[in-house]
């Protein structure tokens, strides 16, 4: 059934009214890809996933497998004729059916005979560990099994293509983890070329080969993790990816992949990474004003080589192996910083901070949203 | 919307939309039609003019109001504080409901037979009064305007009081509880908050009930006196219809019937907006 | 603390004396219908039935019952065929007039049957079909069919269309997945709407009186001819009759009431 090179989506476009939901999205997805559409609640993550299956209709663009169309908003091929799988969010099992059944739907509609749905399901139900479940109601199960009973579900057809909508959004964070890593293992084990959907980086840097950065309809950036959180393409990304403290700064000179700027009072210098050099340099060669971002946790402690800085604490909090701080540097600019230090601050202490220059990123003005 | 999407809503609402046309929005022509043509056809206003002009038929809209509008303020006024007392649900809740949609799903006709006993002069109701001394001999509760009335609150409180119980229940009663904290009085808390988000609640209540009111026909003729003090309008347009078979006079009378009910719906809209100028956003379920 | 229990006793004062009136009519013309005679006493002395075979002699008893069911069914059917789908449509797509449409549906619905059913019945004896129990069945589809839709719609919408979803993508056709699935998940609305249009009908006096022929009438209009010239014949017999007329109802009422709340036989929409 893993009968295809490559799945192609090109200018996809969609509208809920005058609202452009889905805005050009193009994603080439090789043949056993894990692939993640990473992005905040609202962005089109589930629209996507839902035009991709067929489930409602797209305004532009298409999709194809190889070289088969199965939808350009003229010739499309309808959800059932396209063998792709789906795990849904709130899980989808029919109430009215038992796991069994519920597994052995697709099968059915297949036209298996009965001794093959029977060993198929079987099978699917012990990749998952549900056996001994097989003759309960989805209502009977709990969160995690019914979890897994829609995974086995969307395994046993031996789909080419399996969409997973948020499929773990519903469970406790322990079983969550869990999950996580039994899923990672079924795709290892069948391959089947995915696309998973999720809002929490966590899960998208655990299980993806590339991950697809979404705002607001549009694609931000496409990456493997590595890429994606370290070298974030604008603050959009850097921010959802974990990257706090972003200011506005006034350049004072830029060379070589050195930039000179002024944060508030203070005269910082920044080290350009070789990733970006291409990329940000051309962007930001004659600005006057930059963006600067950098992590709580790259913010040291102490009195440093360069880039030094004074901080005034206002909030503390203890967060078992580390702590944050919230205060303000130059007298109103906010910062944060996450130290392992195990040091103990009142509101109003003043410390000293510095900044390691290769651990700022610079962005130009126009990638702020 | 695309074209796939567009025929599946065409097709799977053409039923509803035939029905409609057909069985709702074509008679209402035909009726008014009819109502402005006479036997050849012509246009005529005639039919209006004449009901309008003839004492015996005008007068039912008169007696059809004198008996609907009290009706109706009994109904609400008797129902509200019923419904505000009940509001945060009450024991025994499902066999009250019960008992008070029975009324309601036993319909006019049976209803108006069974009180033509049960008040009637041998009646146990009757039988109850006298032998609580409130009064010495058998009261004539029935082939009377107050027969008409009494069945018009029968059928029309239970419904009035489930339905003002709906919106009231449909209230935040977190609300409540905010304003108590704040320091508002139970009067106040009902003046200030209850009663405006209530306010379109009892106001559709209102006019539902009127609205059925002004049309009662089978508790007018089995339980008042259809040829005179209770010839209610719905009795005139049903004697042009079926004993006079007249149907264009019939339908003037229907929609001179129709126009009464929208007049009253917005004069009670009217009153609404003028005193309650806030737009309550929650409405309540149903 | 006294106030509250003050309109506490005003409350249950005014229940009890409703339901006291109520209950007194339904006994009484139970106890009427079985009573030989029954004047002054609190209690009728001699019980008989005799009065319920001269009540199935006087009317055809088989040919109105009979007529009544075909009716009640047939609505509930029908209205069931015409409502579903546009239930469907309304619970899943969003397009425009969509309000629109939902409130022009509850018009039918809110208006009292008197005001449109006099051009409502002159229009079907133009088209010949007054008097016919077809033409019964259609004056009755006016009221019922915007209640079914308005029953089944939030009811549709309940269910999570990721049910409809997941079969699709498992490979059911749109037939399919409607047998399959959403037939299954909506079977306790169908049985509300259409226990509850039975009910409706059964009680459905003005329409099917001003439709009605002598052969297509309904046990209610029956009634309502025996009680208009109660004269004719003794009241015994009226009774029996609205026996006849009460039973059917509650054994209606009482399996409707299991699958819907009773408030929703007065909720008319919003
Ligand atoms: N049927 C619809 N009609 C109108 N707007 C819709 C519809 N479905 C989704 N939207 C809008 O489209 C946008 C994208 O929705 P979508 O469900 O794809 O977001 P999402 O990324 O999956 O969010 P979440 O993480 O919360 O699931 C949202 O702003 C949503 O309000
Ligand atoms: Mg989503």
């Amino acid at each position: 059934m893993k009968d295809f090179k490559e799945i192609k989506i090109q200018n996809l476009v969609k509208y809920y009214g005058n609202r452009k939901v889905v805005d050009n999205f193009n994603l080439t997805i090789k043949n056993g890809e894990f692939i993640t559409l990473l992005g905040p609640s609202g962005c089109g993550k589930t629209t996507i996933l839902n035009s991709i299956a067929g489930l409602i209709p797209i305004d532009g663009g298409s999709i194809y497998i190889d070289d088969e169309c199965i939808d350009d908003g003229k010739r499309f091929i309808p959800p059932e004729k396209r063998n792709f799988g789906m795990v849904f969010q709130n899980y989808a099992l029919f109430p009215h059916l038992t796991v069994f059944e519920n597994v052995a739907f697709g099968l059915r509609i297949r036209k298996f005979p009965p001794s093959e749905i029977r060993e198929r399901v079987i099978n699917a139900l012990r990749m998952v560990h549900l056996e001994e479940h097989i003759d309960k109601y989805p209502r009977q199960l709990s969160g995690g099994e019914q979890q897994r009973t829609a995974l086995a579900r969307c395994i046993v057809t031996e789909p080419r293509l399996m969409l997973l909508d948020e499929p773990l959004s519903n469970l406790d964070a322990l079983l969550r983890i869990e999950m996580r890593y039994e899923l990672k293992a079924i795709h290892e084990k069948l391959g089947i070329t995915t696309i998973y959907v999720t809002h929490d980086q966590q899960e998208a840097l655990a299980l993806s080969d590339r991950i697809v950065v979404l705002n607001k309809g549009k694609i931000q950036q496409i990456g493997t993790p590595e890429e994606i959180y370290s070298y974030p393409r604008n603050l959009f990304v850097a921010h959802f990816l974990g990257f706090r403290n972003i200011w506005n700064v006034d350049v004072i000179h830029v060379k070589d992949g050195e930039i000179e700027f002024k944060l508030g009072d203070f005269i910082l210098n920044a080290v350009l990474n070789e990733k970006y050099k291409e990329h940000i340099h051309n962007s930001i060669r004659d600005k006057k004003k930059l963006y600067i971002s950098i992590r709580p946790e790259d913010i040291k402690i102490g009195e440093g080589p360069i880039n030094s800085l004074e901080m005034r604490v206002e909030v503390m909090e203890y967060l078992g192996q580390v702590r944050q701080l919230w205060g303000y540097i130059n007298g109103n600019l906010r910062i944060e910083i996450s130290t392992f230090e195990k040091i103990i601050l009142n509101p109003g202490d003043k410390i000293k901070i510095y900044i390691p220059p290769e651990r700022i990123l610079v962005f130009p003005e126009e990638d702020v949203q | 919307m695309k074209k796939r999407e567009f025929l599946t809503v065409f097709l799977l609402l053409l039923p509803v939309l035939i029905y409609f046309i057909f069985l709702f929005v074509y008679p209402f022509i035909y009726g008014l039609h009819l109502s402005l043509t006479n036997d050849e056809g012509k246009f005529t206003l005639a039919n209006f003019i004449r009901f309008l002009t003839d004492p015996w038929d005008a007068n039912t809209i008169w007696i059809t109001l004198k008996i609907a509008i009290p009706a109706t303020l009994l109904n609400v006024l008797i129902a509200m504080p019923l419904a505000y007392y009940m509001r945060h649900g009450i024991k025994g809740e499902k066999l009250i409901s019960f008992l008070l949609i029975l009324p309601i799903t036993l319909g006019s006709v049976f209803v108006a037979e069974g009180m033509l006993t049960y008040m009637g002069p041998n009646g146990w109701l009757n039988k109850i009064l006298m032998a609580l001394k409130i009064i010495d001999k058998p009261y004539r509760f029935t082939h009377n305007y107050l027969g008409v009335l009494l069945a018009l609150i029968i059928q029309g409180f239970p419904f009035v009081f489930l339905m003002l119980l709906g919106y009231i229940s449909g209230i935040d009663p977190t609300l409540e509880k905010a304003a108590s904290i704040l320091g508002a009085s139970r009067w106040y808390i009902f003046r200030r908050i209850i009663f405006p988000l209530w306010m379109p609640g009892i106001a559709m209540a209102t006019s539902l009930n009127f609205v059925m009111n002004f049309t009662v026909f089978p508790s007018a003729v089995l339980l008042g006196q259809p040829s005179g003090p209770t010839r209610v309008i719905s009795i005139a347009a049903y004697q042009w219809a079926f004993e006079k078979f007249d149907f264009h006079m019939a339908s003037a009378i229907a929609i001179i019937m129709g126009l009464v009910e929208l007049i009253f719906i917005l004069i009670v809209m009217l009153i609404r907006q003028r005193f309650f100028k806030i737009v309550a956003t929650s409405g309540g379920k149903g | 603390m006294r106030r509250i229990k003050f309109s506490g006793i005003l409350y249950w004062i005014a229940i009890f004396v409703y339901v006291f009136n109520v209950l007194g009519i339904i006994f009484t013309v139970i106890l009427n219908s079985l009573s030989k005679n029954w004047y002054t006493d609190w209690f009728p002395k001699i019980f008989t039935l005799e009065w319920y075979s001269y009540m199935a002699k006087e009317h055809d008893l088989t040919q109105l019952l009979f007529a009544t069911f075909v009716v009640v069914i047939s609505v509930a059917l029908i209205s069931l065929l015409i409502g579903y789908p546009a239930a469907y449509i309304f619970a899943r797509y969003n397009f425009k007039f969509k309000n629109v449409l939902l409130s022009l549906l509850l018009v039918p619905m809110l208006v009292p049957p008197m005001t449109y059913g006099i051009p409502l019945a002159a229009m079907l004896y133009k088209l010949r079909l007054a008097t016919r129990i077809s033409g019964v069945i259609l004056a009755n589809l006016v009221p019922i069919i915007p209640y079914v839709v308005l029953i089944l719609y939030p009811f549709i919408e309940q269910i999570d269309v990721s049910y409809e979803s997941a079969a699709r993508i498992l490979g059911a056709s749109r037939l399919r997945t409607f047998v399959k699935v959403l037939l299954p998940l909506t079977v306790p609305g169908i049985f509300t709407a259409a226990l509850l249009s039975i009910v409706r009908t059964i009680a459905m006096f003005e329409l099917t009186f001003l439709v009605a022929g002598p052969k297509s009438q309904t046990v209610i209009v029956a009634l309502y001819y025996d009680a208009y010239a109660a004269g004719t014949r003794p009241p015994q017999a009226i009774d029996a009759l609205a026996v006849v007329y009460f039973l059917i109802t509650m054994t209606f009422l009482l399996i409707a009431l299991k699958f819907a709340s009773p408030t929703q036989f007065v909720y008319r929409g919003k």
